[in-house]
């Protein structure tokens, strides 16, 4: 809502200047988001009149004018396409400055003096338009000060109001918080109203009450459309942010911003039969005042006459019924929509109108005979013509009415902690506009007929505080018993692996959690994913299935910016098709590495990183859990990634993640140059950590063994390393792999796997015999199992 | 005993002039061995009559042990040069850079919302998360936010199907909890949230972090008093000026808005506080009876207040990052930043 400060003072008028006054509302909740001045800064600029004007004698867009400045004729040169005798337009004088510090100095154009400069608005910073020169009324004293004239020691004031507040959508709303707020009565304009002086009515019906229970109508017959808006309200208008049309919309227009109360006026000539307020017929269309026809739906309400729809209630007039210059004759409408059936329907068709705004967060009940005595008072005054009666229909069960709602000391002390004067509460209240009576511990209120957001205690306890301000509130601290919180040492914190990720070199990602479709279908062809009604782009339409595609993505930003080594990990939730929100969300892990293995370094030229940097950093991870030897890695296909690089990893027997490297057509596709490898795992699987317990530490020393043999390249060393354990009897404590070798003097379809394997007891030195036979096991079961030999 | 001066002289010249160990160890053997030439001179005292034994005897004794001295000192010196030497060799420059890992970080959102946690777990706070993809009910209506009321359009939602919505907000979370828990209760939900609004200054999804407190005494005092040290502790300024100005959510009455003087400017205007040297900063409230009464909780026994804010805006003023898609694009050189 965008308001005259000049407007406002004429309602209230406190002594407080503009940016205090902005304070204060600022303060009460009206938040202001912007102080203007209607005009720029400009001195010795007055009304003048062009008395003469002729072609510049060497310059075809330039005219010479004589001009009245009331105290003198003096001689302009003047290049506006409207400069004409008889035209009263502002004119800085020799001295003035006008906005820019511009001096308006004498000055020769093209060889003809000029004592000043006739102004366009644009020059005056009153609005943008530059397109000529301003016009002023005929009836503009010559002479007077343009400032003085127009009373341009203004400022517009723009209040970002909450939707709760649609009370404080006119001026009259501010004014009463202005009131309240400096204790000042508020004086509303006094007007003698207009007499009927015919009795022409219209008859109105109210076919769907609950949407319409008011509706207040009056004939103005013999008005002349004809004649222009005076400079007053156009300019009270254009500060509060609307463009003059034609006196009769201006009049209506006026009304809503100094009451609130949305208004229509219809050409009554083009109206037939009696008015209704009834939901739209199935096929009814309606050609709007914006120009554009609407198919109606049934659900909306129309304001019809016999002939069909005249109007979208509460949104927009219809085009064939709006007044015209011809107009003579005019239909005044002001009615009460209900503002829960009117909620969503302007926006439905795609329209939000000040109309529509005010009567979807609600307007005044009881405001609309007010506002059809201001308008007719006004358009008599402008455009002429004679009233006829008030026509007045309601359907009282389905007005709103609304409860007393009561307000209890004790519980003002416990929500603002600080007992509020009762005078003060009084005060208060009954200058919003509330009855007030004083009850047992409390107070009984009524509520005005222009709030709609008080219906309990804590909505009064909201004003009294709001009024009495925030800032005078009292400042404590929270107060409560100290119960120490459970903290299972059996789950691994979150933070703790995104530490030991930092440590490793990985950098933290925060990717969008949504994706494109195509991206997705990339790495989870499988799944259909969960998608958005309403997307912003196309290429944020769909839920992630996994946090892979973004991470890569946010891979491929990097390495195309000149950094080749990437080391990156998010997590988040993945949105698996028929997640629904009463299921626990999964928390996902990803990584992604690519690049050289350490920083250009002089230690050695960096090897590239290769699935088993990922491993050891994911292993590294898992070790946290104490529990490492739960997990396996299994190898398995996934698509977009490389089939023979990529496995499935187990905590147990649950499957709680994958890695691999990214399918080089993949990463071809996303211009990657080179090899990426990417995990995910499911955190919340693989987050119960062993709580640590204690083994008695052997007294007798360790005996280690190597063995070196050779299998079919197939076998997997997770199957070699079971075997071991397996076979290796109750002494073996730890078990290395500590080559692996393929080549020469191997056969071409076997490799070398060299193991150390060592043995302890806790209660003895273990013999020689006991070794032997243990690593003896350990080959038969190998030989029998896999086929293994040793290596020579 | 001539013969002792001379051998001594030339002993000694031996000694001094030799550069190696096994070059004294043979004037070792050379002088002083069983058949050395000391040794000879000692063997020899037999001809000497039994007056001049003990003077001759002792002299050659006295060179002997001298001898033997100056054997055992060259050694040494020749043995702490070679070690000197050999340290000298092995002198590395120290300035090189170390063989580390170069450590990683953690994003600037996470380093902030971890710091907000802490400061709320301090004081009893417990951190709870929730599903992104939310009922209507639990992101609306449970708020107080019933459908086709205007404080929807305010929250350009994402919706998934007509009942489902990617959540707007974490409040989602605090009724979650107040329909499973019993009060008192002191919970702040972090999170990402979704808004369907997407330019220089909103990201079509950012981050919450959304507290309650429910309890039998509680007040807007309380809700004043912790916001401010909350804002101070979090700029690490004592002194920071902190203003409540009265707003509107559906799920708090009375609420506020709460501004920050400008931690850019210090107050006097500048651009990043549109000239008014305040900052809107977050949102809070006590809690609407009404939200209790939807949510089981008894409205006349307990009262309490909620308070939210974007964890970019936080982040971006700590840290004074200027372009809030940075913290999307997930550029290494914004990154490497924050470590
Ligand atoms: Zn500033």
């Amino acid at each position: 809502m965008i308001i005259s400060e000049q407007w406002l003072r004429e309602w209230v008028n406190p002594s407080l200047d503009t940016s205090a006054l902005a304070h204060q509302i600022t303060m009460a909740g009206l938040e202001v988001d912007a102080v203007e001045p209607v005009a720029g800064a400009f001195n010795g600029v007055v009304v003048a009149e062009i008395v003469g004007a002729e072609q510049h004698p060497d310059a075809d867009k330039l005219r010479v004018c004589q001009v009245n400045t009331g105290s003198e004729t003096v001689q302009i040169v003047c290049g506006a396409p409207n400069a004409r005798v008889g035209l009263k337009a502002p004119l800085a004088t020799v001295g003035a400055v006008l906005p820019g510090d511009f001096k308006i100095k004498k000055a020769k154009l093209r060889g003809v003096e000029s004592f000043g400069m006739l102004c366009a608005e644009q020059e005056l910073e009153l609005s943008d338009a530059s397109d000529g020169l301003m016009e002023l009324p005929a009836d503009a004293p010559v002479g007077s000060d343009l400032r003085e004239y127009l009373q341009l020691n203004d400022s517009t004031i723009e209040i970002g109001l909450t939707p709760n507040r649609a009370d404080c959508l006119s001026i009259a709303g501010i004014a009463r918080e202005v009131g309240v707020l400096n204790d000042l009565a508020v004086t509303a304009p006094a007007f003698e109203p207009v007499a009927s002086a015919h009795d022409e009515v219209r008859e109105v019906s109210l076919d769907a009450p609950a949407r319409c229970p008011r509706y207040v109508g009056r004939v103005l017959r013999g008005v002349d459309a004809t004649r222009p808006s005076p400079l007053w309200l156009q300019e009270k208008l254009r500060r509060c942010g609307l463009r003059s049309i034609d006196p009769v919309v201006d009049v209506t227009n006026y009304v809503l911003l100094e009451m609130g109360q949305p208004m229509h006026a219809f050409d009554n000539d083009k109206l037939s039969g009696g008015i209704v307020a009834r939901e739209a017929q199935s096929g009814e269309s309606l050609e709007l005042l914006d120009g554009q026809t609407i198919e109606l739906r049934t659900d909306s309400l129309v304001i019809a006459d016999q002939n069909g729809p005249v109007a979208l209630a509460g949104i927009m007039g219809g085009q064939p019924t709006a007044v015209s210059a011809s107009t003579t004759n005019l239909f005044l409408e002001a009615a009460f929509f209900s503002p829960i059936e009117l909620a969503g329907q302007a926006r439905s068709y795609g329209l939000h109108t000040d109309s529509s705004h005010r009567f979807e967060r609600g307007v005044d009940i009881a405001g609309q005979r007010a506002a059809i005595e201001r308008a007719t008072r006004l358009l008599v005054d402008i455009v002429g013509g004679e009233a006829g009666p008030m026509i007045e229909v309601e359907n009282a069960d389905h007005l709103p009415s609304w409860s007393d709602v009561e307000v209890r000391a004790e519980r003002i002390r416990r929500l603002l902690g600080f007992d509020m004067p009762a005078d003060e509460v009084e005060r208060i209240l009954s200058k919003l506009g509330l009855g007030v009576t004083a009850i047992d511990g409390g107070w009984r209120c009524s509520v005005p007929s222009w709030r709609f957001d008080i219906a309990i205690e804590a909505d009064l306890i909201e004003e009294l505080a709001r009024i009495h301000g925030y800032d005078n509130l009292p400042v404590t601290h929270i107060q409560g018993a100290l119960v120490m919180p459970s903290q299972p040492e059996g789950r691994l914190n979150i933070r703790t692996l995104r530490r030991q990720l930092a440590a490793n070199g990985y950098q933290e990602a925060i990717t969008f959690s949504f994706v494109d479709p195509k991206l997705q279908q990339l790495f989870d062809p499988e799944l259909e994913p969960i998608a958005l009604a309403n997307p912003i782009s196309a290429d944020l339409a769909v839920m992630r299935t996994s946090l892979i595609p973004g991470l890569v993505a946010a891979v491929a930003h990097n390495t195309k910016r000149q950094q080749p080594r990437v080391r990156l990990f998010e997590t988040g939730q993945h949105f698996l098709p028929g997640f629904k929100p009463s299921d626990t969300p999964d928390k996902m892990l990803a990584m992604a590495i690519t690049g050289p293995r350490t920083q250009e370094s002089w230690t050695g030229s960096a090897q590239p990183v290769d699935f088993f940097d990922l491993k050891g950093d994911l292993q590294s991870l898992m070790a946290l859990t104490g529990r490492a030897q739960d997990f396996r890695f299994e190898a398995a296909r996934r698509t977009g990634l490389h089939p023979g690089q990529c496995a499935r990893i187990y905590c147990l027997d649950r499957a709680v993640g994958y890695i691999g490297a990214l399918h080089p057509d993949e990463q071809r596709k996303m211009g990657l140059s080179a090899p990426v490898y990417v995990a995910e795992v499911n955190l919340s699987l693989i987050s119960n950590t062993r709580v640590p317990e204690f083994v008695e530490l052997s007294k007798f020393p360790e005996v280690r063994r190597d063995l070196a043999i050779v299998i079919d390249k197939a076998i997997t060393s997770h199957d070699i390393l079971e075997n071991v354990r397996a076979s290796a009897g109750p002494y073996l404590t730890s078990l290395r792999l500590f080559d692996v070798y393929e080549g020469k003097g191997i056969d071409p379809k076997q490799k070398s796997l060299a193991l150390g394997l060592t043995f302890r007891d806790q209660s003895r030195t273990l013999s020689d015999e006991d070794v032997n036979q243990a690593v003896d096991q350990v080959i038969d079961s190998l030989e029998k199992n896999y086929k293994a030999g040793l290596r020579n | 005993m001539e013969n002792l001066e001379t051998l001594a002289t030339e002993a000694k010249a031996a000694i001094a002039a030799a550069e190696e160990g096994k070059v004294l160890e043979q004037l070792r053997v050379d002088y002083l061995g069983k058949k050395g030439q000391l040794t000879a001179l000692l063997k020899g005292l037999g001809q000497l009559s039994p007056e001049e034994r003990p003077a001759a005897g002792a002299q050659i004794n006295v060179v002997k042990q001298e001898l033997t001295g100056l054997i055992n000192e060259r050694k040494q010196a020749l043995e702490s040069a070679a070690v000197e030497q050999k340290l000298a060799a092995e002198t590395i420059d120290v300035s090189l850079p170390g063989r580390a890992m170069t450590p990683g970080g953690l994003h600037p959102i996470t380093r902030t919302i971890e710091r907000m946690e802490d400061f709320f777990a301090a004081i009893g706070f417990e951190v709870v998360e929730g599903p992104e993809i939310e009922d209507d009910h639990h992101n609306f209506t449970a708020l107080n936010i019933p459908e086709h009321h205007p404080a929807r359009a305010m929250h350009d939602t994402f919706y998934i199907d007509e009942k489902t919505v990617l959540r707007t907000h974490t409040s989602p979370v605090q009724v979650r909890v107040m329909e499973s828990e019993k009060p008192p209760l002191r919970v702040i939900c972090p999170g990402r949230v979704y808004r369907c609004d997407s330019d220089l200054t909103h990201s079509p999804m950012f981050h919450q972090v959304e507290g309650l407190l429910i309890d039998e005494h509680s007040s807007f005092g309380d809700l004043k008093g912790l916001i401010e040290d909350f804002l101070r502790v979090f700029f690490e300024r004592e002194d920071l000026a902190v203003r409540f100005r009265p707003s509107f959510f559906p799920f708090t009455e009375p609420s506020a808005e709460v501004d920050i003087q400008c931690v850019n400017c210090g107050g006097d205007g500048c651009r990043v506080c549109s000239q008014t040297g305040w900052l809107e900063i977050l949102g809070c409230g006590m809690v609407n009876p009404k939200v209790f009464e939807m949510c089981g909780i008894d409205p006349e026994k307990y009262s309490g207040f909620a308070f939210g804010m974007g964890v970019e805006r936080l982040a971006m003023l700590r840290y004074g990052i200027n372009d809030l898609r940075l913290n999307f694009d997930n550029d290494l050189r914004f990154l490497e930043q924050f470590i």
